[in-house]
């Protein structure tokens, strides 16, 4: 038996650990648990040296900017950078808020309402794997964050917590193909499911053919899901195809636009409206219409009264019997009535003297009903 | 770089050297390696294709000539890789014991100091892990995920020229018996 052992021996050991990590594996998928203790030894072992090498990076570079290069330049910029961020979302907030109601309204919804509470949160890794789509931050369930919890910058959403641990947390990024959110477009109130796609464009699933959605809508979280507040801003349309029975929708993500090096945990979530008005400034600069010129104004008269064919009809008539001094309802049947192809002109003073081309017609009896 | 010979297969078993790290070396590297893949895409966004846990696997691996050490080296640098990725646990486990093991047996039989016997290899096992990972995936997991050949390829190349100079860096930790 120990000779057979010791003949079979490696393949006995890969055999074993392979049959001990499919048995983990099972465990894992079919209860739905995770086994945290070796993901927090192990996140525990390498986040506190990705701090320290961020640390040190952050800090050389910011040696070299603050004070050999630009001084302190750098850091009013990124003090600016944040406040800047802050207000951006303050005035999403109160624009959204002053856009769907009155200002007594908004007003009291703002009081009745607080923002929602988030925490700074710094970028710290990225997960292993070639194509992963996870990041680590530097905020963990020691500051409260919590498994479930969104993460948004002031541009957009950007994904949520995956996994708490307590120095750092495991964020899944929107574009990861097993992320989903509920999205509602601005313009038309269509709703669908935000997906990653593993690369830098998302899309809108379950958008029905019959449903409209236009090119470069944006896309708000509709608050389904119940991780992210309503009223984020989710992305921009970036194609919109066809399709039978959903459509194919392309969105471009606001979130991560402009990189992620620090986010935003949102502890509590507040629901806004979604804004009635695009939000971000439009790449396509367009000047304001030009002043209405007096002396382009069209010459033909403006009718106030037609709405109907039979009223257009009447006009043109009586257009040209002035035009031709024809007066309608007068003249005896069989004479010669308007000539209606000519084209209308405007009526020529007739002198007071010139004879009619028609008999004047004596006046009717009093008390006799005018003839049409 | 110097290598050995132009020889590619070993005789027998008696040519291979064995090399031996110092601990801190085996402990060492490939938390470095994870904490590269981990940190520097941060920065440098293609940098995630490069597999540094898995060359530092497939080195380890080659140069041990331990079916056993190898097969114990690759499980538990998967399954650290595992622990900072949203897989559940085993993924990488099982698919870089599988390359522990085979790269060890490698070890065996070819001279693994010759340059293009590390370039083969380091493509062959990138390939192969890229290959099962998404086996495994589909199989275990159901995941819908797609086999992307030729970016694999292409990938692949890059992460054997990459290895033959991790490889040439790493030789000088070794101690050879």
């Amino acid at each position: 038996m120990d000779s057979l052992l010791n003949r079979y021996r490696n393949v006995t050991v890969l055999v074993l650990a392979i049959m001990a990590q499919l048995v983990l594996l099972a465990y894992q998928v079919k209860s739905g648990n995770d086994v945290r203790l070796i993901r927090v030894w192990a996140v525990t072992a390498v986040t506190p040296l990705a701090r320290a090498l961020e640390g040190v990076r952050s800090g050389t570079a910011g040696f070299v900017g603050n004070y050999v290069m630009l001084r302190d330049t750098r850091e009013q910029n990124r003090e600016m950078r944040a406040e800047l961020g802050r207000l951006k979302m303050e005035n999403q907030y109160l624009r959204t808020e002053l856009s769907t109601a009155d200002r007594a309204r908004a007003l009291s919804v703002f009081q009745a309402r607080s923002q929602s509470r988030t925490l700074a949160a710094r970028v710290i890794g990225t997960g292993a794997g070639a194509v992963s789509k996870v990041v680590f931050v530097d905020r963990g369930s020691v500051q409260g964050v919590q498994k479930g919890m969104a993460v948004v910058t002031p541009d957009g959403i950007v994904g949520k917590v995956i996994a708490a641990y307590p120095t750092a947390s495991q964020v899944v990024l929107i574009t990861d193909p097993s992320f989903g959110a509920g999205v509602i477009s601005q313009k038309n109130r269509v709703r669908g499911i935000l997906k990653g796609q593993g690369y830098a464009l998302c899309k809108i699933d379950r958008v029905q053919s019959e449903e409209k959605v236009e090119l470069g809508e944006w896309f708000y979280t509709s608050g389904d899901d119940r991780v992210f507040p309503k009223g984020m801003p989710a992305g921009r349309v970036k194609i919109a195809r066809g399709g039978s029975p959903f459509q194919d929708i392309q969105l471009e993500p606001s979130g991560l636009q402009n990189g992620i090096e620090e986010v935003l945990i949102v502890l509590e979530g507040a629901h806004q409206q979604i804004p009635e008005l695009p939000v971000a400034s439009p790449t396509v600069h367009l000047l304001p219409p030009p002043p209405a010129d007096p002396a382009a104004t069209p010459v033909a008269p403006v009718s106030a009264a037609p709405g109907t064919d039979a009223d257009r009809l009447r006009d043109r008539y009586k257009a040209i019997g002035e035009s031709q001094g024809h007066t309608f309802g007068e003249g005896l049947p069989g004479s010669k009535p308007p000539d209606f192809n000519k084209p209308v002109t405007a009526p020529t003073p007739v002198p007071a003297t010139a004879p009619a081309t028609k008999p004047a017609p004596s006046p009717p009896p009093s008390g006799a009903p005018p003839r049409q | 770089m110097s290598y050995s010979s132009d020889r590619i297969l070993l005789g027998s078993q008696r040519e291979s050297r064995v090399s031996r790290f110092r601990p801190w070396v085996l402990f060492v590297i490939p938390l470095i390696a994870i904490l590269f893949q981990v940190y520097v895409p941060l920065f440098f966004q293609f940098m995630a294709y490069l597999d540094l846990p898995l060359l530092v696997t497939v080195y380890f691996s080659l140069m041990k000539r331990s079916q056993v050490a190898g097969t114990f080296v690759g499980a538990a640098i998967g399954l650290a890789q595992d622990s900072l990725s949203k897989n559940p646990l085993g993924m990488y486990g099982i698919v870089k014991t599988l390359v522990g093991y085979f790269a060890a047996s490698v070890g065996l039989r070819f001279d693994v100091d010759h340059a293009f016997i590390r370039l083969l290899l380091g493509f062959f096992f990138f390939f192969f892990h890229q290959f099962f990972s998404w086996v495994l995936a589909r199989a275990l997991l159901g995941q819908q995920v797609d086999f992307d050949l030729q970016r694999t390829l292409v990938l692949g190349i890059l992460n054997a020229i990459v290895a033959l100079f991790l490889f040439h860096f790493l030789d000088r930790l070794r101690e050879t018996i």
